[in-house]
């Protein structure tokens, strides 16, 4: 067993330590971690969860937490903070189970650095659901080892000492030692083994599954004093815009840098070489601008006259594109699920329903555009970023510049936002390679609103078929749906022309609906972007789709939405999503993370009793349900929207259902699914990324438009389910998004009798009523 | 040298006239809450104050500016109206990533200036030019209703 070292101790820890690097922390590494052994033994038995993702988990408490002889406690974040409160969340799971004070715990964020920390991949909706049992260890064991410190103190029995709100008391004699006054000695003793840990009680917890803990970043963002990429400042530093390409695989073919050299402040002009398709993480390349400051850096890069090789992708066209995915959904693809005898039971059918969904492009477009700093000097690159995937962008940083890996060191600063994009190194990259061109000084890299439109890791655009054969009932005998989309995959290798399992995991195999004969077909896509990860991903279109169509087979049945989702989730039951043939299960176990259709119908029972389901509305008005499992939660919504006789749409209320299992930090899940409803209606009201002639079309936010307040709905009510016994941690970041399209659209059609098939809904409810009439 | 009357004090920035005040404010001066999110006053991330009223700085010149008081988030404590809607943002756990919220508050702030117990109407048409990609406009709207709440209050 290992010992902490006496410097245990930390003194005057700057909350922007991270700045300087974790130096201060660096004295407590020792040699081994628990996570390290395990993952060597285990190597034949399948891992799952946490324990399957690079690097896995940690939990040693000399890694994650340290004391310092005031009381401040500082707890180290190994991921990164997008708005979903992980720097709060996580911390408070330490705080709860070491029995700290609130007001005396400090959050240091950790560089990318997996072999000590573990994965730091901020994405899948994972990071309270891997790191909550792991976080709690932690706590309990710095808390074990107070009380143990106390008790040698005071030469008592350990027994008779217990931790207590940053004090460990000896409850025979009332005496109280504060964990300051403990933390040299506490910081000597040997670490508990993880089996003699006691965790508190669930009726124990302080700050777990509460109300009303603050949040660590609140003051710092209300003041202005948050700390994003483009918040870190050196004296002297250089300031870079890049002129990237515009074609996904074009180049330099020349450019002239006269007029852009003779812009004040301009100081170099240079080219970052393309690399060859596929581009994975790798920038695109293009022509940098550096310069004194960034308005001259964005000036000099409206100078630079630059004659482009667009490449391969010169004829990629959304409108052309969109008839090849619809012509592709029409045909025979790939079988990815095969239940039943789906033509037989199709010719068999009382009747059968067919419908067509579409669905484009979308870009991220974090209100904090992609940017990165970087310094390099003598043979060492350390880079400052809003990165989701610190350990990613450090092997990349390293693998571009050709230093060894321990020669890179990734600080992470606050995203002002991520939803996928900033998972993807490309934009550190860019810093580095032109750090290095500088060396010993500092140089910046600000992407504009344009660049991040232009230049996104796109969500997919797709096309989804579906035919339904009816029994008399009204319900469906079989059930054919395919879906046509390039994939994520194709960043990485030619001829990625199909879903990858991931994709498809979301919300098309693990489609759970009791229906006995199922064919799902994925036709061939080929990528002609990059396309990458928004949050909740294929969910998007797969969800869109399903739930738009059982809309359509509920009013084809002439029965209440509601009722009809009722009789097709069946007979409560518990799915092996591999008997769907779905072997992913967003890397969860089968066994611990079954399907739970009893929970899908609670939440879809939760959200429609919130929301009065079945009143009766004002003409022009409609309530629309849909739920959707993403990212192992459970997630149902309802919609009351008003459409005006301009075809505008007011959505005065969303009731939101989730079950998400046990909840760690209540009021941040809320705020992610108000904040997931308002995006999920972005996208469907608002949202398209659209080419022509390989380029996007949409420039800012006026041609890319998002979610304003006046989108929003008038009220929007997260109704957190508490499921029955006892079920592992489900994802909050991403699940919300998906339900929140198909509620909206059905209800449109509840309120004017028309069908939105093709997102975004934009113009198409212009004059609604004549249609009708 | 163009001289910022900025939070308060003055400051000398060798910049060229046509420099948004955004970056004259954040790569110059040194204030880095007022943010960069579209450069085409679309987004509101980088609204300020000038002279109590606010503005984009990202498409306003530094050169248009000349003698006009200039505030930016990063002292809005100093303001009692702006700690009030401060308070109410932190109150109602407004914040998702927060890089938009400087913003936000400063754009409210205006309103609670000019129109101290404003509708739910006026709300949303002075704060429509506000993005919030993390979607929290619910949560603000209450914020700003709270800190009006509390204006009303203080005045009676």
């Amino acid at each position: 067993m290992s010992r902490l070292p006496a410097d245990f101790v930390l003194k005057n820890l700057s909350r922007r330590g991270f700045l300087q690097g974790v130096g201060a922390t660096g004295a407590l590494v020792i040699a081994a971690s628990w996570g390290l052994p395990e993952a060597f033994a285990a190597d034949a038995v399948k891992k799952y969860g946490g324990d399957a993702m690079p690097h896995g988990l940690i939990d040693d408490p000399k890694v994650y937490v340290s004391i310092a002889t005031d009381g401040t406690v500082t707890v180290i974040c190994n991921r990164s903070e997008m708005g979903q409160g992980v720097r709060t969340s996580l911390s408070l799971v330490v705080a709860d189970e070491l029995d700290a004070d609130w007001a005396h715990v400090r959050v240091q964020q950790a560089p990318g650095d997996e072999v000590r920390y573990g994965n730091q991949d901020t994405d899948g909706s994972r990071s309270m659901r891997h790191w909550f049992e792991p976080m709690r260890r932690c706590g309990a064991s710095v808390r074990a080892m107070l009380e143990q410190a106390a008790a040698e103190q005071w030469k008592v029995p350990l027994g008779e000492c217990r931790a207590q709100l940053h004090k460990v008391i000896h409850q025979p004699s009332g005496r109280a030692l504060g964990y300051g006054e403990l933390a040299v000695a506490a910081g000597a003793l040997a670490v508990p083994a993880r089996d003699t840990l006691r965790l508190k009680q669930p009726s124990e917890f302080r700050y777990i599954g509460k109300e009303g803990v603050k949040a660590i970043d609140g003051a710092d963002i209300v003041n202005g004093r948050a700390v994003y990429g483009a918040d870190v400042h050196f004296d002297g530093m250089l300031y870079a815009t890049i002129a990237r390409p515009q074609v996904y695989g074009g180049k330099v073919k020349s450019f002239d840098a006269s007029a852009a050299l003779k812009v004040p402040g301009v100081i170099k002009v240079l080219e970052i070489e393309s690399r060859p398709l596929p581009s994975e993480f790798q920038p695109l390349g293009g022509v940098a601008v550096v310069a004194s400051n960034t308005w001259a850096a964005i000036k000099g890069r409206e100078a630079l006259s630059i004659v482009w090789d667009d490449g391969v992708n010169a004829s990629y066209n959304s409108i052309d594109y969109r008839k090849d995915l619809e012509a592709a959904a029409q045909q025979p693809g790939k079988v990815v699920r095969n239940t039943g005898t789906l033509d037989q039971a199709m010719s068999d059918a009382d009747s059968t329903l067919e419908a067509a969904y579409y669905l484009p492009h979308l870009a991220q477009s974090p209100m904090e555009p992609m940017v990165a700093i970087a310094r390099f000097d003598k043979g060492q690159c350390e880079a400052w970023a809003p990165s989701q995937a610190p350990q990613v962008t450090r092997e990349r940083v390293a693998e571009r510049l050709g230093l060894p890996f321990d020669n890179v060191t990734i600080n992470v600063t606050l995203l002002g936002g991520g939803f996928g994009r900033k998972s993807k190194p490309d934009f550190v990259v860019e810093a580095a390679i032109l750090a290095k061109e500088f060396p010993g000084k500092a140089v910046r890299v600000q992407w504009t609103r344009e660049d991040d439109i232009h230049n996104a890791y796109f969500h997919t655009v797709s096309a989804e078929y579906l035919k339904a054969g009816l029994n008399k009932d009204g319900l469906p005998s079989a059930w054919l749906h395919r879906t046509v989309a390039p994939s994520i995959t194709a960043l990485f290798a030619p001829g990625m022309n199909h879903e990858a399992a991931f994709e498809l995991g979301m919300g098309f195999t693990n489609m759970a609906y009791a229906i006995p004969n199922v064919r799902l077909e994925n036709p061939e896509a080929a990528a002609h972007t990059r396309v990458g990860w928004y949050r909740s991903v294929s969910n998007i279109p797969h969800g869109f789709a399903i739930q738009s169509f059982v809309d359509e087979l509920a009013h084809k049945a002439g029965q209440d939405p509601l009722q009809y989702q009722l009789k097709l989730l069946g007979p409560d039951r518990q799915i092996d999503p591999k008997t769907l043939s779905d072997e992913w299960n967003y890397g969860e176990s089968p066994e611990r993370y079954p399907i739970d259709t009893a929970r899908l119908r609670g939440v879809l029972e939760t959200a429609a009793k919130a929301a009065g389901w079945g009143r009766t509305l004002p003409k022009g008005r409609g309530l629309g349900l849909a739920v959707h499992y993403s990212f192992v939660t459970y997630v149902a919504a309802v919609i009351e929207v008003e459409v005006k006789d301009d075809g505008t749409l007011i959505v005065h209320k969303a009731d939101i259902a989730v079950d998400c299992g046990p909840q760690i930090n209540p009021e941040r899940i809320r705020s992610q699914f108000e904040g997931a409803c308002v995006m999920g209606l972005g996208n469907a009201v608002l949202g398209e990324i659209s080419f022509k002639d390989g380029k996007v079309q949409q420039d800012n936010f006026h041609m890319y438009e998002v979610a304003r307040m006046s989108l929003a709905p008038k009220v929007v009510a997260v109704h957190l389910v508490t499921p029955q016994g006892e079920v592992p941690l489900g994802g909050v970041g991403e699940p919300g998004v998906p339900p929140i399209a198909p509620a909206l659209c059905n209800a449109i059609f509840a309120a004017t009798g028309k069908r939105i098939r093709s997102l975004p809904v934009r113009y198409q409810l212009q004059g609604w009523q004549e249609t009708k009439a | 040298m163009i001289t910022l009357k900025l939070n308060g004090q003055d400051h000398q920035l060798d910049v060229t006239e046509d420099m948004p005040l955004l970056w004259a404010i954040r790569d110059v001066a040194g204030y880095n809450g007022t943010k960069f999110g579209c450069g085409m006053g679309l987004c509101g991330a980088c609204t300020i104050h000038i002279d109590g009223a606010p503005a984009r700085s990202c498409i306003t010149p530094i050169g248009a500016v000349k003698g006009q008081a200039v505030s930016t988030i990063d002292n809005l404590h100093t303001d009692p109206i702006g700690q009030v809607v401060q308070q109410a943002w932190l109150d109602s756990a407004v914040a998702q990533c927060g890089y938009c919220q400087g913003g936000q508050i400063m754009s409210a702030t205006a309103l609670l200036k000019t129109n101290p117990n404003p509708s739910d109407e006026q709300i949303e048409e002075a704060m429509v030019g506000n993005i919030c990609r993390c979607g929290t406009y619910n949560r603000i709207k209450t914020a700003i209703r709270q800190a009006s709440t509390h204006l009303q209050g203080a005045k009676a």
